[in-house]
């Protein structure tokens, strides 16, 4: 009985000040999103630095008039040198081919490029990849090396841009949860008070604390958790739409952000929901009940 | 029963104690009136003994209980061995006379079927049997403190505090009410009442214990208001 009494104190508080409670739901929703997505972007961000960094290449370009015996020159000393782990000779035909396949879907580009404009290569593994640096200096000044270059260079521009939009996102959650916690306190106060008669009897005649607060940290809870069912149906939205949908030209280009790593962020959001809801009430309540 | 040890009480900022040095001893089953100007610290008696204040010096037993050194997390099962009654008789308004009563009971844990057992008891009891399911807007004011009174008395406490219980009722009701007071004290049920009402204290002739200025200027096992 004690149950069924909490849980309709419960409902009849949500539904008391639906207005309120809406705008809880809400704030706590979008927070929610926001903490998850930034989430997915933190969990994708680390999947594909290891893709990337697994398959990372520095290319050595040769000059278009490069000699025979400045090319041997410059396979000798990679062969020999302790920092890299592999090196593999691409000819221009190679070039072509590569280039070819990369652009297939962009008939004017191909046909605007010949074989021979195309410059030889060298493609690196290096040991360590954060030694670019040392490869760099050490062979642009080789005889027949037009550049180096690096694709961790490139990677990285496109990294530092996910890693901003993650911190937008945390930053946007953070801004959001302050809000829904300002909501969550300023509904339990609205709801203690138009409960303060039922609630000085029950202090009066020995209710225990945990009964008095129980319907209202719940209420803050349930919120909550509404909220955090409301955010895994906005990430699945985000997924469908965007990932899958708008983005999805760009699929080889992004790790696949799958079901599972979707549903895998709402039991986080649904603890942090409930988590700062019940904290919030419950610390309201002392202020604000003094129980 | 109810022991106050040389209890002072000085309210922050207050110029003088609200209590000073006050010495009583309450035995069970007694029917004891304080009375006093306003301000004299007889709300401070009744709010030590329900734990709400404690004292700057002194001990404060109820129910052999010692309140002084109470943590407040006991306060509540403490409270269930106290009825309480009010000047204001703080009813629900939007439940019934058994609602209201039934809803005391609920609260500390009893079920639905303990409710429907003793509350129609207790409310014949007080003189309302077939006013159960009138609202209290629908009740005068005897009648509304009468299910204070049964609110109070249904989990049978050992003791009754009554804070003026018929400062808001004519003397006629005020007599209707005493008498039901006195019904529950012979239960043995110790009944402590504070009151300005000088009519009520000398027609029951009980225990009286006056304060003035936070002391006990007198007390007298059958007085007169004085």
């Amino acid at each position: 009985m004690r149950m069924k009494y909490v849980m309709s104190e419960v409902l009849v508080g949500l539904w008391r000040n639906v207005t309120m409670t809406v705008a809880m739901i809400i704030t706590m929703a979008v927070s929610l999103t926001m903490l998850g997505a930034s989430g997915l972007i933190y969990t994708k961000v680390a999947d594909m630095k290891q893709l990337y960094f697994e398959n990372i290449e520095v290319s050595i370009f040769l000059n278009a008039d490069v000699t025979d015996e400045q090319r041997s020159a410059i396979a000798a000393q990679l062969e020999s040198d302790p920092l890299i782990s592999q090196a593999t000779y691409v000819n221009k035909d190679e070039a072509f081919q590569r280039f070819q396949e990369m652009f297939r879907d962009s008939p004017d580009l191909l046909s605007a490029v010949k074989a021979d404009q195309l410059p030889e290569s060298y493609r690196l593994k290096l040991v360590n990849p954060e030694e670019y640096k040392t490869i760099s200096d050490q062979y642009t000044a080789v005889e027949g090396v037009d550049q180096v270059v690096d694709q961790s260079q490139v990677l990285d521009k496109i990294f530092n841009l996910f890693t901003a939009g993650q911190n937008i996102a945390l930053v946007a959650a953070i801004a959001m949860a302050v809000a829904a916690l300002l909501l969550v306190a300023n509904t339990i106060q609205v709801a203690a008070y138009s409960k303060r008669r039922e609630v000085a009897v029950m202090k009066l005649v020995g209710a225990s604390n945990w009964f008095i607060q129980a319907p209202f940290v719940l209420e803050a809870v349930v919120a909550g958790l509404i909220g955090s069912i409301l955010g895994l149906g906005a990430l699945a939205a985000l997924k469908v739409f965007l990932f899958d949908g708008a983005l999805s030209a760009l699929q080889g280009l992004f790790a696949p952000v799958s079901w599972g790593e979707v549903f895998l962020t709402f039991p986080v959001m649904a603890g942090v929901g409930g988590l700062i809801s019940a904290v919030t009430a419950w610390v309201t309540l002392r202020f604000y009940l003094r129980v | 029963m109810i022991q106050l040890e040389q209890v002072t009480k000085t309210y922050p900022k207050a110029s003088r104690p609200s209590l000073d040095n006050v010495s009583v001893s309450i035995d069970k089953g007694e029917f004891v009136f304080f009375i006093g100007p306003s301000g004299s610290g007889k709300s401070t008696i009744v709010k030590m003994l329900l734990h709400e204040v404690v004292p700057n010096k002194g001990r404060v037993v109820v129910n052999g209980k010692d309140v002084t050194s109470m943590r407040s997390w006991k306060r509540p099962h403490f409270r269930r061995s106290i009825g309480c009654v009010f000047q204001d008789f703080r009813l629900l308004p939007n439940r019934t006379a058994y609602e209201n009563v039934a809803f005391a009971l609920e609260v500390i844990g009893k079920t639905k079927a303990v409710a429907r057992r003793v509350v129609p008891e207790v409310l014949e009891l007080v003189g309302l049997g077939g006013k159960e399911h009138r609202y209290p807007h629908e009740l005068s004011g005897g009648e509304q403190q009468r299910v204070a009174v049964a609110r109070a008395f249904v989990n049978r406490p050992l003791i009754l505090l009554a804070d003026e219980p018929t400062g808001n009722l004519d003397p006629d009701t005020s007599i209707e009410i005493m008498r039901l007071l006195d019904r529950i004290n012979r239960t043995g049920t110790t009944v402590v009442m504070v009151t300005h009402d000088s009519n009520i204290v000398n027609q029951m002739r009980r225990r009286v214990i006056e304060i003035e200025s936070g002391r006990i200027v007198r007390d007298q096992a059958r007085g007169v208001y004085g």
